[in-house]
């Protein structure tokens, strides 16, 4: 079995990790749930975080889990504050340029812009048909070295 | 990844840099190219951590009483490190691990590491990646890993068995729990917990549980004292082991305690009942007999993968199973006959080899 053979099987069992996470005093969490079955059933695996976490559990989780792509869901607001803590915390690790930063809420197109720079690499409004997310996932999940 | 690259990700384990330990995690999960060198180089720093396993049915409590064992361990200033496992669909192979929500004691503090997998159809099986995963969180140097997970079926029971301790969960009230118990969770127990003792039947389950206990004990011989009750952990079973010879001292009664997991009621009482668990397996040298058994397990299971991958190569190289399972079932050929055709070249090696060594 030669070595790129090797590599190249790994690469394609090796399921996506998400860690959808709920940032905050933010107790809809309904988003947050459809979207982890949605993710589940594109065949992903997916670490949910639990109600009101900080944005330092969410960064030490997603390091923990080694996830790829971390789904913030907030409606509450706050992602100007909250995001770029979480955003800052992984690039601290060094995990930021490994992990896809996706945000899910309700986000005005101004934050959405700031955030993008932020690091934020989408930000999904509501509405947002879950395929559209799943492929998102898909062909932007950053490769590993 | 280049060897160089490896290299330098197990000095940063070594280190305790927890993005390279889930680095490590997540090479021995999904077996990337070159993690049997990081196993290898990480084999040396292991055997120092206390493993528990902990294993129940869905709902019983198993990751809010870990989520308080890990507290009650942190209070004592020990690191812990804890390995979810939670089944995946069948169908897509996603998964939704949500044991991280049930563990609020751990977020925030370095001192915990929790990492949730998926019993998703792991090339060479679960139980393999999680002892891997287990042999870096003991190199990574937490005192203690506790590996949380669903009991059921044969997977499962492998995946306990990688502990020094087995923590079987059962919820009071349903007689199932205790049915599924005899299906062979029963016996690789070694600490009974009835969780949520503060339901109605809990009284009952616990009964039940020490009368089955009872029962596997009394097979073959025939017992005086020691009835599996709650306290025969603190029955001074140091002394006295040594003297009355092997059958009935050295043999561990497993207690059966109660638990509320989510007032944390009976937790000191568990983490008491795994100390004095792996004090007895120091004690009576079962400690070494259970690592050697688990090496002797490990080393058979890898050797069973390795052979497997060479012979799927073989099968590959021959046009892949569906020709042949297309030619067994024309009945052109048989099973047996294909399986020895396959196997063929592999033989023929061994018969060269043993040839050589004889000559």
């Amino acid at each position: 079995m030669s070595a790129e053979q090797d590599q190249a099987e790994s690469e394609r069992d090796r399921p996506i990790r998400c860690l959808v996470a709920k940032v905050g005093l933010d107790g809809h969490d309904r988003g947050a749930h459809v979207i982890s079955r949605a993710f589940r059933d594109a065949g992903f695996e997916v670490i949910y975080s639990g109600l009101h976490r900080a944005p330092e559990d969410i960064v030490q989780a997603a390091v923990q889990e080694d996830v790829d792509v971390v789904g913030i869901s907030i409606l509450s607001g706050a992602h100007n504050t909250l995001v770029p803590k979480v955003v800052e915390g992984l690039a601290e690790y060094g995990a930021l340029a490994d992990t896809l930063v996706l945000l899910g809420g309700i986000v005005p197109d101004g934050d959405a812009k700031q955030l993008k720079e932020a690091g934020v690499a989408e930000v999904f409004g509501p509405g947002t048909p879950m395929s559209e997310t799943v492929q998102f996932v898909r062909e932007n999940v950053p490769t590993r070295r | 990844m280049t060897a160089d690259a490896d290299r330098a990700l197990v000095e940063r384990l070594l280190d305790g840099d927890p993005r390279a330990l889930a680095r490590t995690i997540s090479r021995v999960e999904n077996r990337s190219e070159g993690y049997r060198d990081v196993v290898s180089a990480l084999y040396g720093h292991t055997g120092d951590a206390s493993v528990v396993g902990v294993t129940g049915s869905p709902g019983a409590g198993k990751s809010t009483l870990v989520d308080e064992l890990v507290g009650y361990y942190r209070d004592d200033g020990e690191t812990v490190g804890v390995i979810a496992v939670d089944p995946s669909s069948p169908y897509t192979g996603g998964a939704v691990l949500g044991d991280r929500v049930r563990m609020g004691s751990a977020v925030g503090d370095e001192g915990v590491f929790v990492r949730s997998m998926s019993a998703r159809g792991h090339l060479g099986g679960l139980s393999t990646a999680t002892a891997d995963a287990v042999k870096a969180l003991d190199a990574a140097g937490f005192d203690r890993v506790v590996v949380e997970t669903v009991g059921a079926g044969q997977n499962e029971v492998d995946v306990v068995r990688t502990a020094d301790t087995v923590v079987v969960l059962v919820q009071p009230g349903s007689g199932d729990d205790v049915q599924m118990l005899k299906a062979g969770i029963l016996e690789i127990g070694d600490v009974f917990v009835v969780n949520k003792a503060d339901l109605d039947g809990a009284a009952r389950t616990v009964a039940d549980l020490r009368e089955m206990l009872e029962l596997r004990g009394g097979e073959g011989r025939t017992r005086v004292g020691h009835h599996g009750a709650v306290g025969v952990a603190d029955e001074g079973r140091g002394e006295d082991a040594d003297d009355e010879g092997e059958d009935e001292d050295d043999e561990w009664s497993p207690p059966v305690l109660e638990t509320v997991a989510t007032t944390g009621d009976g937790v000191a009482d568990l983490a008491g009942a795994v100390d004095d668990h792996r004090d007895h397996l120091r004690q009576t040298g079962r400690m070494r007999d259970r690592a050697r058994s688990r090496a002797a397990a490990e080393v058979r299971t890898l050797l069973r993968q390795d052979t497997a991958d060479l012979v799927e190569a073989e099968l590959r190289r021959r046009g892949g199973i569906e020709a042949v399972a297309e030619r067994v079932a024309d009945r052109e050929t048989d099973p047996y006959t294909v399986a020895d055709e396959l196997l063929a070249p592999v033989q023929a090696a061994l018969d060269r080899r043993q040839a050589d060594d004889g000559s």
